[in-house]
Parts: structure tokens; sequence; C-alpha cells
């Protein structure tokens, strides 16, 4: 006895049918169904590599991974090299426009037209010992006066919403840092094979 | 009987991506059906709120611009 003999189609339209043109018309409309079943159930997922660590490059890791948070994905950061910085718990991150020749030096405060003027640095300048210690404060007055987070509220935000944050063993080994100089809510200490795996089945794989 | 509640935000002076963080967080505490009226200033938000809402399945109810703000009226899922 064959399989469509065993389900009769004369009551139900949903059966398979036993004639093989019918049969492969109700096969392509239940893979579309299953495969659409399959698509609505998933949860995308986000994985960013954050090499960086100055206060510019800090922003985009957070605010993608919080973001994705909130959309209800799965979102982890891997924090390699420079990007460790990101994870300690007293963060001192600096931002300069020397080799940084597209960021805006902008007055954070003043008159609208002052605030608007883009004052180049002559890349001899922006070398002058104090000159990035001015130019991180003008970035963090700028930030606050815009309404846009801290890299501290970001990390926070991105910690709440279940961003999971794994960090490179290997940088730590190399720049001789302490473990307990990161924040505790690092879930893992992995290498390249680990997150590379990991990243492998993310819908969204981005590198910082 | 009909319990809907109306929840406000103020999500005025935040820029990117904090109305939409804000937005998350007040949705979690609502109960389905609910509705949430978010009070924004930043222009992104007119975008993000409908990407926010076609992918987190809450319905975009409304979305408007009253004088300097962009209000949106989101129904939680």
């Amino acid at each position: 006895m064959s399989i469509a003999q065993l389900h009769s189609t004369e009551n139900r339209p949903d059966a398979m049918p036993a004639d093989l043109a019918s049969l492969e018309v109700w096969f392509d409309r239940r893979l579309n169904e299953k495969l659409a079943e399959r698509e609505a159930a998933k949860i995308p997922s986000l994985a960013v590599i954050a090499t960086k660590g100055t206060m510019d490059m800090a922003y985009p890791p957070f605010i993608l991974a919080s973001t994705a948070a909130a959309l209800g994905w799965n979102a982890s950061i891997f924090f390699t090299f420079y990007g460790l910085e990101l994870l300690k718990k007293e963060l001192d991150l600096k931002v300069s426009p020397l080799g940084n020749p597209a960021m805006p030096m902008k007055m954070p405060f003043g008159p609208r037209w002052l605030q608007q003027l883009n004052m180049p640095v002559p890349t001899l300048a922006a070398a002058l010992p104090g000159f990035q210690g001015l130019a991180t404060a003008m970035m963090t007055q700028t930030v606050k006066s815009k309404g846009v987070a801290s890299i501290g509220e970001l990390r926070a935000l991105c910690l709440d919403a279940g961003v999971r944050m794994v960090a490179c063993q290997m940088t730590v080994d190399l720049f001789s840092y302490k473990k307990d100089e990161f924040i505790a809510e690092i879930e893992d200490w992995i290498g390249a094979t680990s997150y590379l795996a990991e990243a492998k089945t993310a819908d969204v794989c981005l590198f910082v | 009987m009909d319990m809907e509640s109306h929840q406000m935000l103020d999500a005025r002076g935040l820029n990117c991506p904090l109305p939409i963080l804000r937005t998350r967080k007040a949705l979690n505490a609502m109960r389905s059906g609910d509705t949430l009226k978010v009070v924004a200033t930043d222009p992104g938000a007119l975008k993000d709120m409908v990407a926010f809402c076609s992918q987190t399945g809450n319905a975009l109810l409304s979305s408007h611009q009253v004088s300097g703000d962009f209000e949106f009226l989101i129904r939680k899922a």
C-alpha cells in the first residue's frame, strides 16, 4: 500500500494527492509554507568584531549591538586588540584629529554659526602636547549637548539588553593586561577559532 | 472590560539609538494590546520607528510631526 493510498485526498484538500502532477504542485506549496514558517520563527543575529579603542570608534559596536538587541536579535561583540579598551572598568577613551583627517573640529558651545564652523587643525598642531585632551573634551561636550549617549551608558544598555560580550585571550597576553582591569560581565575569553564558529551563523557580521 | 492602558514616553532631546532603546524598554514593561505614545526630536526616529515596528511586529498606528516634535503611536504586539 502506497503513502498516497494511506492518506486519501477525498475529504482533505491539504492532504497529499495521489497523481504525480498534483503531487508536485502540492509539494511546492507545502515547501514554501514550511520555508516561510522557518523564516518567521528564526531569531536574527548580529556578530561585531570591535578592534578600535578610540572614543569615535567605540560608538559603532555599541550602537549596533544595543539596537539589534532592541529589535529582539541575538547580538554579540568580540573585542580584540585595541577594542579591549572598551571593556575596561574605567573607560578612558580618547579621540584625536591626528591620523583622523575626516574628524570635524567644531565648538560644542557658543552661537550656532560658531558651532557649525569647522576649524581644520594643521597636523603639526594636532600633535602638540595636550591637543588630544582638548579634542576629547570637545567631543565629549558635543556628544552630551546633542543628546547622544556616552560610551559608558551605551555599554551599560548593551549589557542590560543581554548583548554577549567576549574578549580576545591573545590580546590580554600580548599587551600584558590583567583580567581584573576589565568588567566582570565579559562572558568568555576566547580566540579567533571560537568567535568565527559563532560568527559563521550570524545574519549580520561586522568588523569595526 | 477594556483594560488597555496608554503609556507616554518622552524621548525629546535624545539621539540615535536612544529613542529606539527607550521605546523597547517601555514596551517590555507593557501588556500586549497596550498603546505607547513616543515623542522624539531626533529626525532619524521617523524612519527608525517604522523599521523598529516592522522588525518587532508591533503596530505603528500613527506617525506625525507636531511643530518641532515627532509623535508616534505604537500598539504592543
